[in-house]
């Protein structure tokens, strides 16, 4: 029996399944100091699709997930080197307008982290930072925000009150809204549910189901279960390397990779 | 001890958690235990048709309901453990492929036990040694292939499983055969078409029991390789009955 090859470069999927790259990584190389976390990443981000990565601790995957919007700028020492093309431009390049691209690159974390102030400000906060708006087209913009992160209906009547009172599920939500609220065309999810109980995790993933019709999102998670029903691609990354990537369907059926297979059936990680 | 090997051909190395790999090693020693069973029963089914003896031919019927019984213990097994482990991968392939299985095995039970119902007409009969002949045959060399399909699936063997994948043809071509056969001994002798009739049951019962010796053969391919095979399965049987008879008509009258 042959085995198929597996490259870890980018694989090329047919148009009808993969569409157009929205994010195309290239011999990335990424170093906290001396030590070479990523190493030669290769793998496209399909606009309109969930892209999954998973893999044991420090794998790589959260770091790289950091790359997509440069959140590693904030921290010395730390360098990437290679290509993120957003859209054909290279995000990497020192030229890059870093405010502008976090607005075009949202991410989600693992604790959700409202602002201590009130609901409405949570969200009038990050718009406000790049559009000039009037009262009622912020409200307007508040509103429509909630109601894409399904949070509306339990906030309505509430939205002096602090973000902090809210439930943790609730609070994921309002941090999603937040960022859905500046118009991003990426979104990235750092471990969104791990804090979270089933029914706020349902309805993370249900929203997470909605707004790939407009954006194209990535989410790093440790829930095999949770990368199988969310995502269309998966990447399994190992040691700072992408092993495998793929669709999500073939990944957890029937992955090309011994280590792959290892990683979400259990038996290491 | 590993709970099978991947197309790489090394060692599975075991889960975490430990009563998973006891979950999976037990689904499959559940479905190689039916297996045997239905094994058994075919080789009784067989036995009583070729010495007529009914009270053989009885046991493969009373074999049935632990084939049966069987089938839904291995079915609330894979529930349980898709339930308890959301299988992935693999594993998922070895939980689907051991319901897939045993469901085949079911169907290969109630064929066996059917040709134990048909020895209680036969053996009143007379009839012709050389009649038994063709059925003897194709039965001997289906319950090899079970035989192998049962251990391609406990060695994950998938040379094995492909010589029984391919190997239909041949079962398929040998029913055709016999069925000209007795078609032809129907036609010396009009007190031959009784035990002829009750012969054809059988032969066609156990050309479907070759059908699911196929089914498993696919199955394990799925299990070790994750895809299924490839090719258009090979048939050999492309003369049906009923063609048969037209052929044989005499020239001028009208087929229907």
């Amino acid at each position: 029996m042959s085995i198929a090859p597996v490259s870890l470069r980018a694989v090329a999927h047919p148009a009808e399944i993969a569409g157009p790259e929205k994010i195309s990584i290239r011999s990335l190389n990424f170093f906290y100091g001396a030590f070479r976390a990523l190493r030669d990443i290769s793998l496209p981000l399909y606009a309109g699709k969930v892209t999954a990565f998973v893999g044991p601790s420090g794998c790589g995957k959260s770091t790289l997930l950091r790359v997509l919007n440069r959140m590693y700028d904030l921290y010395p020492n730390q360098r990437a080197e290679g290509e993120v093309l957003f859209d054909g431009e290279n995000i990497l390049s020192p030229e890059q307008d870093l405010n502008l691209l976090r607005a075009r690159v949202g991410m989600v974390f693992q604790k959700p982290t409202p602002f201590p102030m009130s609901i409405y400000e949570n969200i009038a906060f990050g718009v406000r930072l790049y559009e000039r708006m009037a009262k009622p087209d912020l409200d307007g913009r508040v509103e429509e925000s909630l109601r894409r992160a399904a949070l509306w209906d339990e906030v309505k009547d509430k939205l002096t009150a602090n973000g902090l009172s809210l439930s943790g599920g609730q609070q994921q939500r309002l941090c999603i809204a937040r960022t859905v609220a500046v118009k991003p065309e990426v979104i990235l999810f750092d471990e969104p549910c791990s804090a979270l109980d089933p029914i706020s995790t349902a309805k993370i993933e249900e929203l997470m189901d909605e707004l790939k019709e407009d954006y194209t999102l990535a989410i790093v998670t440790h829930n095999m279960q949770q990368a199988a029903r969310v995502s269309d691609f998966t990447a399994f990354m190992y040691l700072g390397e992408l092993v495998e990537f793929d669709t999500t369907s073939k990944m957890f059926t029937a992955p090309g990779d011994r280590r792959t297979q290892d990683y979400i059936t259990g038996r290491f990680g | 001890m590993t709970a099978g090997t991947t197309r790489d051909d090394l060692p599975m190395i075991d889960h975490t958690t430990k009563a998973f790999d006891v979950d999976l090693r037990e689904l499959t020693r559940m479905v190689a235990d039916m297996g045997h069973l239905v094994e058994q029963q075919i080789a009784d089914a067989l036995d009583a048709l070729a010495n007529r003896d009914t009270e053989l031919g009885q046991r493969a019927i009373a074999t049935d309901p632990k084939v049966d019984a069987l089938q839904h213990q291995i079915e609330e097994k894979a529930v349980l453990t898709i339930a308890r482990r959301q299988p992935m991968a693999i594993d998922l392939r070895e939980v689907i492929g051991a319901l897939r299985i045993a469901n085949d095995l079911e169907r290969v039970g109630d064929l066996a036990k059917n040709i134990g119902k048909r020895v209680l007409p036969l053996s009143d009969d007379l009839h012709p040694a050389n009649l038994m002949l063709g059925v003897e045959r194709i039965g001997t060399l289906v319950l090899e292939r079970i035989r192998q399909v049962l251990d391609s699936y406990t060695h994950r063997n998938l040379d094995l499983a492909l010589a029984v994948w391919n190997g239909d043809e041949e079962i398929d071509s040998t029913c055709t055969a016999i069925f000209r056969e007795l078609l032809t001994y129907m036609m010396e002798d009009a007190r031959n078409i009784s035990s002829c009739i009750d012969l054809m049951f059988c032969a066609k019962n156990i050309e479907r029991m070759g059908d699911h010796a196929t089914n498993i053969a696919e199955t394990v391919y799925y299990i070790v390789e994750g895809r299924p095979i490839a090719e258009q399965r090979p048939k050999g049987d492309t003369t049906t009955f009923a063609a048969m008879v037209v052929e044989r008509r005499p020239s001028g009258t009208s087929s229907s």
